[in-house]
């Protein structure tokens, strides 16, 4: 228990995906200019990276594993994320339309959403078991979602701040991130 | 021979993927933290660019419309897969540093986005020139920020020490947050200088990534370029038309003018 905890906030906080290590950071700049938008899309990836760990760790130790093709994780776990992105998206249109008009803009925009990909290398570099696998996914997401929402808060401000000309755009926004990332750095002591 | 030089112009200085169309923005910033690092994450995507390039060109008449995306993946997984191998066994130490960011070039929009835009519609010779172009303009792009954040935040140049050892490090440009600034300062420039790049691009309104490509994931592209082609064309038809309203009016004035001249010389008479 106490491992997974630690995998945790490790995952979330410590080891933050975008601002520490820059998976997602297409998104997390994109998707970020209101915090309503910015919720939606952190709600849909930690929904998509948890289930997509889940799998991903589940079909490496029973079908990669015991037949020694472990060489083929890349190809195998690329295509099994774009297909589970594909299918959460049927099955919510048809069990859950609530949800599904909720996230369903922004579940297409997560299949090349390198951080996905990204969770499911992790797993296996670092030889997690299934549970730790999805507490890791879980953990990433989170921290997705926090890096994501913190941003749309903080550019919500900034809109209407008089800007010097050169920062108008992208700069600012790239600053704002730098921050939140010297920010997060000190999130390093906590374990 | 001329189309093959004009790829590789094209690539490095036109649609130079760093600096113009703002591409591959994870790992731009994830493994630029020395300049060998830069130049070993773009040559090792140019490898794979060259070959995919390559591969997707010559199967492009094979391969259905309908699954091409899917079929694109799997030709850059399995390139990737190999390059990594090669990698580990013969430049562990590249590898090493390089880590998790070399499995993820399969997500590169750049090697997608050349498959689909060039390499899915032109010869094999053209395509492996352009693969090379874009990778050797992603290889400049990050050697040179490599670079800067080397001589800033370590003050070395590809490991040897260039700046005197009274220069104090400011190691924050080595560490994540640095790769931020270096390129918010980058944009700045952009701005400032008003150069083509995908940042420069005025946002849409009705679309999640603002029509900015720089922030583009790919998927949700085609729908996205027609809503922005949807979006200018409405502007473009306004423009027209205010310009034929403003036309008319002035047309009407004119004739308003002079019918009052008329009258007036009328009243005259």
């Amino acid at each position: 228990m106490k491992e997974l905890l630690i995998i945790l906030i490790a995952s979330a906080l410590v080891n933050n995906v975008v601002l520490s290590q820059f998976l997602g950071i297409c998104p997390f700049l994109g998707v970020s200019k209101k915090v309503e938008t910015a919720a939606g899309m952190g709600a849909a990836v930690v929904f998509v990276i948890t289930i997509a760990s889940a799998v991903t760790s589940l079909i490496y130790s029973c079908i990669l594993r015991p037949l020694d093709v472990t060489y083929l994780q890349t190809i195998v776990f690329i295509l099994v994320i774009a297909a589970l992105v594909q299918f959460v998206e049927m099955v919510l249109k048809k069990v859950m339309p609530a949800l599904y008009s909720a996230l369903g803009v922004y579940l297409p925009l997560i299949t090349t959403n390198c951080a996905v990909l990204g969770v499911a290398i992790n797993n296996v570099n670092k030889d997690y078991t299934f549970l730790e696998g999805i507490v890791n996914g879980l953990g990433t997401s989170i921290g997705f979602m926090v890096a994501i929402v913190i941003m749309a808060g903080i550019r919500e401000r900034i809109e209407d701040n008089d800007i010097p000309h050169a920062m108008k755009g992208s700069p600012i926004v790239l600053v704002t991130a730098g921050l939140m990332a010297i920010a997060f750095c000190g999130f390093a002591g906590l374990l | 021979m001329n189309k093959c030089v004009e790829r590789l112009y094209n690539g490095i200085i036109r649609e130079n993927p760093t600096f113009v169309l703002m591409l591959g923005m994870c790992p731009t910033l994830a493994v630029t933290v020395s300049g060998m690092n830069g130049l070993g994450m773009g040559l090792t995507t140019t490898a794979v660019l060259v070959l995919s390039n390559a591969m997707i060109s010559l199967l492009r008449k094979v391969i259905p419309d309908k699954v091409r995306i899917p079929a694109f993946i799997v030709v850059v997984a399995s390139f990737v897969t190999i390059v990594q191998f090669l990698l580990e066994a013969y430049i562990p130490a590249l590898n090493d540093a390089l880590g998790l960011y070399i499995p993820l070039i399969v997500v590169n929009c750049i090697i997608l986005g050349r498959a689909e835009s060039y390499a899915s519609k032109n010869g094999v010779i053209l395509s492996i020139f352009d693969g090379l172009g874009m990778g050797l303009g992603f290889t400049i792009g990050l050697t040179a920020i490599g670079i800067v954040r080397e001589i800033i935040g370590s003050g070395k140049l590809f490991g040897f020490g260039l700046l005197p050892a009274s220069y104090e490090p400011a190691t924050i440009f080595v560490l994540a947050p640095g790769a931020f600034f270096v390129l918010a300062l980058l944009t700045a420039l952009q701005n400032v200088f008003k150069a083509p790049s995908a940042t420069n691009v005025p946002a849409g309104e009705g679309i999640a990534c603002g029509g900015n490509c720089g922030n583009c994931s790919g998927t949700a592209c085609a729908a996205n370029h027609g809503i922005l082609e949807a979006e200018r064309a409405a502007k473009k038809a306004e423009a027209l038309k205010k310009a034929k309203a403003a036309a008319e009016a002035k047309a009407k004035a004119a004739a308003e003018a002079k019918a009052a001249k008329e009258a007036a010389e009328g009243k005259e008479e």
